[in-house]
C-alpha cells in the first residue's frame, strides 16, 4: 500500500469498509481544488466520477464552469447536499476545508493521496464525518469496482467467492 | 458483498488467487483465456475517455488483456510491487523499462554479472538511442559509486547473476541509488518472488524473464515490468514532465505511485508494441500456480547437484552461492535464505588440456540434461555460454562477465536426483575416459 500512514492510521483512515460503503452510498462529491488544467489529477478523477454517475461539483476560488457544472468559490456556496468532501489542496489547508465540510453537512471528508493532515481528520472525525485521507478516490473506486485491475494495479483484493454482478450506478 | 477482510494474505495463497475473482456471469474458476484483439466500447464518451486514460478499461490487446491482467497483477502481488505490465519477453521488459525511463544523453550503471544477451542490449541497441552504459564489478559498492554521474538514470543487476551465480548485494545498492535518488532496476529472473523479493530490500524496478521458473515448463516467451510504487520522480524528466504524446500529461503529478507504470503500458508498450499474447499469459499462470513448489525441489536438487559437483574429482570448480564454501554464501543466505535458486555453472577440470574441448564432450555425453539455450524448465537444463548465449562477447568482455572457455551452466530441474546424479556422473566418465 502507498501510503505514509502507520498501519494504526490505517485503520482509522483507510477503512477498506468505510471506502465501500462511501462509494457505494454516495451520489455528489465536492471536488476541493479543482484546476481548469484537464491533465491534472483533479480533472481526472472529476471526469471519472462524473463518467461512474456521481454527481460532481467543482470547487475553486476562480469559479466559472467545468465539466458541464458551476465552479463554487467555496463548499458554503454548494446549494445541494454534498456526501463526500474531497480535497485536492496542500495539506496546511485542509483544516479550514474539514471546518466548512461539516458546516455544510457532509457525510464524509477524503483527502487526497499524499495529503495528510490529522488536526483536519479528528476536526471532521469529531463531528461525525466518515474520514478519508492519503487514497485517491478514483483509484478506490476502481479497485473495488474491478476496473483498476485491468491496468495491472495491486488492489489486494483476495477473493475465491463469485464476483457480484456489475451494476452502473 | 462482504467487505474483504483486513488480513495479509500469505504467498502461495496470493500465487493461487491474487488478480483473479471468478467472474459474475460464469462463474469460471479457472482464469479464462480472452483471445481477443479488441473490445467493443460502451458508448462514444466512454471510449473517449479511455483513450484519454481518465477512464480503466481495455481497448486494444497491444495496450492490455483481461488474461494478462491477471498475471500482471498476480506477479504484482507475488513481488509486493504496485503494479505490473506484462510483455513479450524478458528482453522486452527491460528494454521497455529503460526506454520509459530514458532520453538520449542518459547513462545506467550496470553490473558486469549479467545475462549476454542483456550485455549486448545494453551495449548496442541503447548506443543507438545515444544511451551509454557503464559496467562495474558488482561486488564493489565503490565501483558502483564511481560510476554514477549527473547523467545516471538507473542502476541494473540480476539478484542471481547469470552465469556465474553471484549474488547482488541488494540493500546497500538499493541505499545508494536512493542517495543518488536514482531507481535500482533488478532482474528477478533467476530467484523468483519466491526465494527473492528485491522490492523488500529498496528495488524501485524489477524485471522478469517469466519464460524461466514462472512459467516453469519451457512452453511460453514472456516478461513483465513491476514498481514498487514508493519512489519519488518528480526529478526524473521522462517520467515527471509534459508528455508529448499524451497532450502534456505528466504522468507522475496526475498518476502519483501509479505513474511510471501507466507510462511504460500507455507509451511504451503501446509504441514499441511487445506484447503477451493472451494464451501465453495462460500458459505462464499454470506455472505460477505451482512456484512455490516446483522453486523448493529446484533449489533441493541444485544443492545436492552442485555438493556432487564439487566432491566430484574431474571437476575443477562449482560456482553455487548455495554451497558454503561460495564467497557469497552469506549474501545468499541473506536475500534468498540460503537456496539461490537452480541455475549455476561449473568448470571441468583443464589439468590435461583444452577446457572447451571438454565441455564439449561432456554436453555431448548426458543423457538427462537437455542442451539448449534456456533455463528455468520443470526438466534438466545445460548449455555451454562461450559457444552460444555469450559468443557475441569479446574475450575481454567474456572474462569481465565471469565467463571462462571451461564453464557449463546447468538448470537442474524435478528429474528424481538419484537419476541427475547418475547422468552428471557417466558423462563425466566418457569426457575423461
Amino acid at each position: 500500500m502507498n501510503t505514509t500512514l502507520t498501519d494504526e492510521q490505517r485503520r482509522r483512515y483507510q477503512d477498506p469498509a468505510v471506502i465501500r460503503r462511501l462509494l457505494s452510498t454516495a451520489r455528489t462529491v465536492a471536488i476541493v481544488g479543482m484546476s481548469a488544467d484537464p491533465q491534472k489529477a483533479s480533472a481526472f478523477v472529476a471526469s471519472y466520477l462524473q463518467h461512474e454517475g456521481y454527481r460532481v461539483i467543482p470547487v475553486n476560488p476562480r469559479g466559472g464552469r467545468v465539466l458541464g457544472e458551476t465552479i463554487y468559490p467555496d463548499l458554503a456556496s454548494i446549494p445541494v447536499p454534498v456526501d463526500i468532501v474531497d480535497v485536492f489542496r496542500p495539506p496546511a489547508e485542509a483544516p479550514g476545508f474539514a471546518r466548512q465540510a461539516v458546516a455544510i453537512g457532509a457525510k464524509a471528508f477524503w483527502l487526497q493521496l499524499r495529503i495528510v493532515n490529522f488536526e483536519a481528520a479528528e476536526l471532521a472525525a469529531a463531528a461525525g464525518l466518515d474520514v478519508v485521507m492519503d487514497r485517491c478516490v478514483k483509484m478506490e473506486h476502481g479497485r473495488f469496482d474491478g476496473t483498476l485491475h485491468w491496468g495491472g494495479m495491486n488492489t489486494e483484493i483476495i477473493s475465491a467467492r463469485k464476483a457480484a454482478m456489475p451494476g452502473r450506478r | 458483498m462482504s467487505d474483504p477482510p483486513d488480513r495479509q494474505f500469505g504467498f502461495e495463497t496470493r500465487m493461487l488467487h491474487a488478480g483473479h475473482v471468478p467472474d459474475a456471469l460464469t462463474g469460471a474458476r479457472a482464469v479464462p483465456i480472452y483471445q481477443t484483439t479488441s473490445y467493443v466500447f460502451d458508448d462514444a464518451d466512454t471510449a473517449a475517455q479511455l483513450f484519454e486514460l481518465k477512464q480503466y478499461g481495455n481497448i486494444y490487446t497491444r495496450i492490455g488483456n483481461p488474461t494478462t491482467a491477471v498475471l500482471e497483477e498476480r506477479l504484482a502481488s507475488l513481488e509486493n510491487a504496485t503494479g505490473a505490465v506484462a510483455v513479450a519477453s524478458g528482453m522486452a521488459a527491460q528494454f521497455v523499462a529503460l526506454m520509459t525511463l530514458l532520453s538520449p544523453g542518459d547513462e545506467i550503471v550496470a553490473s558486469s554479472h549479467l545475462y549476454g544477451g542483456t550485455v549486448t542490449q545494453l551495449t548496442h541497441t541503447f548506443r543507438k538511442l545515444s544511451v551509454s552504459v557503464q559496467f562495474v564489478d558488482p561486488t564493489r559498492l565503490d565501483h558502483w559509486e564511481q560510476a554514477i554521474t549527473p547523467r545516471t538514470r538507473a542502476l541494473y543487476g540480476e539478484t542471481v547473476g547469470n552465469p556465474r551465480g553471484s549474488i547482488l548485494d541488494l540493500e546497500p545498492l538499493a541505499a545508494l541509488a536512493q542517495r543518488h535518488r536514482i531507481p535500482l532496476i533488478v532482474d528477478n529472473t533467476f530467484a523468483t518472488p519466491y526465494l527473492c523479493r528485491p522490492m523488500d530490500w529498496g528495488a524501485t524496478i524489477v524485471v522478469h524473464s517469466a519464460t524461466k521458473f514462472i512459467g516453469g515448463h519451457g512452453n511460453s516467451i514472456g516478461g513483465a515490468v513491476l514498481e514498487s510504487g514508493r519512489f519519488d520522480y518528480s526529478h526524473v524528466p521522462a517520467i515527471a514532465d509534459p508528455s508529448p504524446s499524451y497532450h502534456g500529461l505528466r504522468f507522475f503529478d496526475t498518476f502519483g505511485h501509479y505513474g511510471f507504470l501507466m507510462k511504460v503500458r500507455a507509451e511504451t508498450v503501446r509504441d514499441t508494441g511487445a506484447c503477451l499474447s493472451p494464451t501465453n499469459a495462460f500458459l505462464l499462470l499454470q506455472g505460477l500456480e505451482t512456484l512455490s513448489l516446483r522453486m523448493e525441489r529446484h533449489a533441493a536438487n541444485a544443492l545436492a547437484v552442485a555438493r556432487f559437483l564439487r566432491d566430484h574429482p574431474r571437476v575443477a570448480w562449482v560456482a553455487y552461492a548455495g554451497l558454503e564454501d561460495h564467497p557469497e554464501h552469506a549474501l545468499a543466505r541473506k536475500y534468498l535464505g540460503g537456496r539461490p535458486g537452480a541455475v549455476f555453472s561449473f568448470g571441468l577440470e583443464t589439468a590435461n588440456g583444452d577446457g572447451r574441448a571438454a565441455g564439449r564432450r561432456f554436453i555431448d555425453a548426458l543423457q538427462l540434461f537437455s542442451h539448449l539455450a534456456n533455463v528455468g524448465d520443470a526438466r534438466s537444463l545445460v548449455i555451454h555460454p562461450a559457444s552460444t548465449t555469450h559468443q557475441q562477447l569479446s574475450e575481454d568482455e567474456l572474462t569481465r562477465g565471469g565467463v571462462a572457455p571451461e564453464l557449463i551452466r546447468l538448470s537442474v530441474g524435478l528429474e528424481t536426483l538419484e537419476d541427475l546424479l547418475w547422468d552428471l556422473d557417466q558423462a563425466l566418465h566418457a569426457t575423461f575416459a
